[in-house]
């Protein structure tokens, strides 16, 4: 299949090694152990394994079908056709991570203009050419600042209202660290953490503060306060923010923060039951070395023209071996690829499209909801982007399993990392949610009462 | 590969003139030169901070490797050379004069009895070049 | 030419794709919360993708030609599983959906555990480390936490051989052990004296690549497992070259205790310039109540008629999640088909074939570059890019020449315990003229080295540019583009 070899040319190269059989290049195995035999499902022809698959695809439920208001972390978005043409191209694909930098030119740029996109989307110096997601990027702000005060300042501070598996994440990421705290700050008892809330935690000990914009309940606040605050106590403040909502919200930079994470998938990026997706991290100029993770930088080749390398790689794992700060290897090249092809496609005006239907239509959808009889909407009177809480009359389990017998994923069940939150669902609106869409959410929310 | 006289050196190669109690500590020609272009220089503790024998005290790097500094004498931070954050290169061009790294008041002087003298030095280095 | 970037290609009041207009009343902004402006490109849709494809040229690719990359595995990648991955009933779907309507991926992900555990010989795995850097951090929390279970707090150090991956030191300090290393021997084994003398209660395990980054297979392994264990230490396997063992050996049968697999290596996903990846994670069953929550299992049995239902689990212990969600799901798929397209005797195909393309090109390349461990390899081998009699020609001279001639460079400048290293790995999915070609290829750059060492020198010569300035790049950072409107670069 895979391997091009005939009978003739197999003997022909033992022979040129020496050997009688294949199984004569194995003799350093342990005798006991070797050639087990693999209980697996024999082989198949490329057909019908594509039909195998077509058959567990079909066993799904996708949002390809169906009208989904579920986000909390990922998003339906449209994707332009053009961004799976470019990452299809085996050129892209089939490379490796660009060490080669002579024949790598291609991937090379490419890194350097999502570092520029996402600088700018952010409103930060620098970023760097990716991570896993947007949960490993925010665990990375957590060591980046255990590392800038060389483990004197070792109180991480997390809202609460940043995603409960960012937060998770982090804290898997930092348990390897001698002495450090997380603190997870609450509001009056509830998960509804709002920048005020944090404040009164920070301290000299205190390394980062973490808040998420628009937070994971949807509500947006200015950050600039927060930010003032912290850099008065001589902290760090990283923001979580989601890439669509800064086509038209204030970036975390301007309001102050010192890192900027989130989640690019909304990007161009499929949902493809959480992965691959693609972290972003942006930070300031002063901590470029202090940053974990590739980054490309442009330089000139001996005659002058311009070109595109890995740098800083002095910090990185293959050199300072144990002392590096992170083991990172690479990024997530072909998905940090479909950002920037997204990126470059939308432009200045598409992607302010996106991110005002985005904010019309939860609007809209919040507004009906509201008039149903027995649910509320709770933002606490604060604004909102895209995604918004529900309290409901009913268990979110039962009421979503109703809406899917009328073809609709309603939205997240909040009471699975938020216990106090029962019959509380974030409901998230996209651009892919027409008008008709929102309304048959709220045809179906308004005959649970009468059911 | 230059070797001043009048210097004191460590193994792991860094300088040291003492004038006094004060020592000015740098890196040698040998560990510039094994580590090629230098492209960003970090000395870590500030004035007046304790500083002990052996602590790392600075990272230099290039582009292939980076290096720890460690200190080679005990005391107080009297000065740090911030002007090689902007010319790191300077401690290819002159290691043993304007890319001095700290200069420390020393607590226990008789730690530079245990550095080598150039010729000491200069013997340590070529054995390590074979 | 170089291609301008896409800031400089930018023509105001161009966009690339339109949006339709809103069909709900439209809602007021929160005025001091909007951004002033945002400094996006401007392109038409034909710019966009006239700029990546021409970028797309510039770079080598498994699909151009051969890509030797040593520990890296560039095999060729199938594109059925470009297909299977796209399916709409995948990726359409969203990680946070009731379990009852992704059945189909949790089967998937199920069947895949299983397969794994089988090839691998271990007890239990997790889908959800993002990369083999994260399949070793999670493989190496899991030893803390097996020993913490245990109150046994003192075991501090982690002991690695010097001819491991610059990973694995790096990902023992992330878990705050220390670093030990172990010789190899001159055979390139672990030196048993120097391990044996290493072992002791303060022991947490080992990292062992094996094969080995010399390509060769520890030829007293069972030996090696049973020093550490004997000192109540853990043995893990780094399974960067598993592509040397399928069907061959399972390291779960030789005692190795923790074992990440790369999919994005050994079961063909494709490597996408530098990720996604996707690092598995096997444990033996005294280690699998400490792995990433969630895995998927098996909730509610199923009958003839009916299949079992599939659920999300959280292991007792769990370590706690390394990334949201579940893993690279996307490439997940990709390797599920690989390995059901192979079934067990096509996966044992590979590691045959690619032992033997690397024997076969090694009893080539050895006739004009040193090989310093000469022995049977697995599926790959280390020569010396280097010449007692040309000073002045490096690996990386070989290296840049290799690309004159169309080919990618191997890995080189690693193991470090090799001299200018070349470190050569073909796969199995190489034909035997293409290794006839390439052997020639590097014999006539040994010959030119002799001859006309100034070719090696300035290479590449053909490629899309030449040597870059990398001391240039690291001091003047210039880490974004500039936009043509500003009056400077923005860094």
């Amino acid at each position: 299949m895979f391997t091009p070899h005939t009978q003739i040319e197999t003997e022909e190269m033992l022979k040129k090694i020496g050997v009688k059989s294949l199984s004569d290049l194995f003799t350093d195995i342990p005798k006991q152990f070797r050639f087990p035999k693999l209980d697996l499902p024999a082989g198949i022809t490329e057909m019908e394994a594509n039909a195998e698959l077509h058959e567990y695809a079909a066993a799904n439920e996708s949002t390809d079908e169906l009208i989904s208001f579920l986000g909390a972390g990922a998003y339906h978005h449209y994707i332009p056709a053009a961004v799976d043409a470019i990452i299809s191209r085996g050129e892209f694909a089939t490379a490796y991570t660009p060490y080669q930098p002579e024949v790598s030119q291609g991937t090379l740029q490419a890194i350097f203009e999502f570092q520029s996109l996402i600088a700018n989307l952010t409103g930060m110096e620098v970023s760097n050419a990716s991570h896993y997601d947007g949960a490993t990027a925010t665990a990375e702000a957590g060591v980046m600042a255990y590392h800038h005060y060389r483990g004197k300042r070792l109180k991480m501070l997390l809202s609460e209202s940043v995603h409960p598996q960012y937060r998770e994440t982090l804290c898997t990421y930092l348990c390897g660290y001698e002495n450090v705290e997380t603190k997870t700050v609450s509001h009056e008892g509830q998960p509804f953490t709002t920048p005020e809330d944090m404040i009164p935690y920070i301290g000299a000990d205190t390394a980062l503060v973490v808040v998420q914009y628009p937070d994971f309940f949807g509500r947006v606040f200015d950050l600039s306060a927060l930010a003032a605050k912290t850099h008065e106590q001589g902290a760090l403040l990283a923001v979580v923010a989601n890439p669509t909502a800064l086509g038209i919200l204030k970036t975390p930079g301007e309001m102050g923060a010192d890192i900027v994470v989130g989640e690019g998938q909304p990007l161009g990026i499929p949902l493809s039951y959480g992965g691959p997706y693609l972290g972003f991290f942006a930070t300031k100029k002063e901590f470029v070395r202090k940053i974990a993770g590739r980054l490309v930088g442009e330089t000139v080749d001996a005659e002058g023209r311009r070109g595109y390398v890995l740098t800083l790689t002095a910090r990185e794992q293959h050199i300072r071996r144990e002392k590096a700060s992170s083991n990172i290897c690479t990024n997530q090249g072909l998905m940090a690829l479909a950002a920037t092809v997204y990126m470059s496609l939308v432009g200045k005006t598409g992607l302010r499209q996106v991110s005002g239907l985005c904010f019309h239509k939860a609007h809209y959808a919040a507004e009906q909801i509201k008039k149903i009889k027995g649910f509320t909407v709770e933002t606490g009177g604060h604004p909102f982007f895209h995604e918004f809480v529900v309290k409901c009359p009913i268990p979110v389990e039962e009421l979503n399993s109703m809406l899917l017998d009328q073809g609709i994923i309603g939205g997240y069940d909040l009471s699975i990392d938020y216990p106090m939150l029962k019959n509380h669902m974030l409901v998230a609106v996209t651009e892919m949610n027409s008008r008709q869409n929102i309304d048959d959410l709220v045809d179906a929310l308004s005959e649970v009462q009468n059911a | 590969m230059k070797i001043l006289e009048n210097l004191k050196y460590a193994k792991t190669d860094e300088w040291v003139s003492a004038d006094g109690k004060i020592a000015t500590i740098g890196v040698s020609d040998y560990a510039q030169e094994q580590l090629s272009d230098i492209v960003f220089v970090e000395v870590t503790p500030s004035v007046g901070e304790t500083v002990k024998k052996d602590a790392v005290f600075a990272t230099l790097e290039s582009v292939k490797a980076a290096a720890d500094v460690v200190l080679p004498v005990s005391g107080k931070v009297v000065a740090v050379n911030e002007d090689l954050s902007n010319t790191p290169e300077m401690v290819n061009a002159d290691a043993y004069g304007k890319a001095w790294l700290i200069k420390v008041e020393m607590s226990n002087p008789a730690e530079l009895d245990s550095l080598l003298d150039a010729k000491a030095y200069e013997k340590f280095c070529e054995e390590r070049s074979h | 030419m170089p291609e301008p970037t896409i800031y400089e290609l930018s023509s105001d009041g161009r966009t690339g794709v339109l949006f339709p207009e809103p069909d709900v009343p439209l809602a007021e902004f929160p005025r001091d919360l909007l951004r002033e402006d945002l400094p996006f490109p401007e392109l038409a849709e034909v710019d966009v993708i006239r700029h990546f494809t021409k970028l797309s040229t510039f770079n080598y690719s498994i699909d151009k030609g051969l890509y030797p990359l040593g520990s890296c595995t560039m095999k060729y990648n199938p594109k059925i599983n470009e297909l299977t991955a796209r399916l709409p009933g995948f990726a359409g779907t969203h990680p946070l959906q009731p379990s009852v309507t992704v059945q189909g991926n949790l089967a998937l992900m199920f069947n895949l555990q299983e397969f794994l555990k089988e090839i691998s010989g271990f007890d239990a795995v997790t889908l959800q480390p993002a990369a083999g850097a994260q399949g070793e951090f999670t493989g190496v929390s899991i030893i803390r936490a097996y020993h913490h279970s245990r109150n046994d707090t003192k075991r501090t150090r982690i002991i690695i051989p010097d001819s491991a991956h610059g990973t694995n030191p790096a990902t023992s300090s992330m878990n705050d052990f220390e670093t030990v290393g172990v010789k190899s021997d001159a055979r390139g084994n672990v030196d048993l004296d120097d391990l044996r003398s290493l072992c002791d209660e303060t022991t947490a395990g080992l990292m062992l690549t094996n094969p080995n980054t010399l390509g060769l297979f520890d030829e007293h392994v069972l030996e090696v497992v049973k020093i550490v264990h004997e000192a109540g230490g853990l043995v893990y396997g780094d399974g960067a070259n598993l592509n040397a063992l399928l069907g061959i050996v399972r390291p779960g049968d030789l005692g190795f205790d923790i074992m990440h697999f790369n999919l994005h290596k050994t079961f063909s996903t494709p490597h996408g310039g530098g990720g996604p990846g996707s690092g598995p994670v096997g444990v033996t069953q005294a280690l699998a109540d400490f792995l990433p929550s969630p895995i998927v299992a098996i909730v509610e049995e199923g009958t003839e008629e009916e299949a079992p239902l599939y659920g999300l689990v959280k292991p007792a212990r769990s370590i706690g999640r390394v990334k949201s969600f579940y893993g690279q799901f996307g490439m997940l798929v990709r390797a599920f088909t690989y390995i059901r397209m192979h079934g067990p005797d096509g996966l044992r195909k590979v590691s045959e074939y690619a032992v033997l393309n690397a024997n076969y090109l090694m009893k080539e390349v050895k006739k004009s570059y040193r090989l310093p461990y000469d022995r049977t390899c697995m599926h790959e081998f280390v020569v010396e890019g280097v010449w007692p009699e040309l000073p002045d020609i490096h690996a990386l001279d070989v290296a840049k020449r290799l690309m004159d001639y169309d080919y990618h460079p191997p890995t080189n400048y690693f193991p470090l315990i090799v001299h200018e290293a070349l470190m050569i790995e073909p796969t199995e999915t190489e034909s035997m003229q293409t290794l006839d070609q390439f052997a020639e290829t590097l014999a006539r750059i040994a010959e030119e080295a002799h001859t006309r060492p100034e070719l090696l020198h300035g290479a590449p010569h053909n490629a899309p540019v030449g040597r870059l300035d990398e001391v240039k790049a690291a001091k003047d950072l210039v880490l974004c583009c500039w936009i043509p409107e500003s009056e400077d670069k923005l860094l």
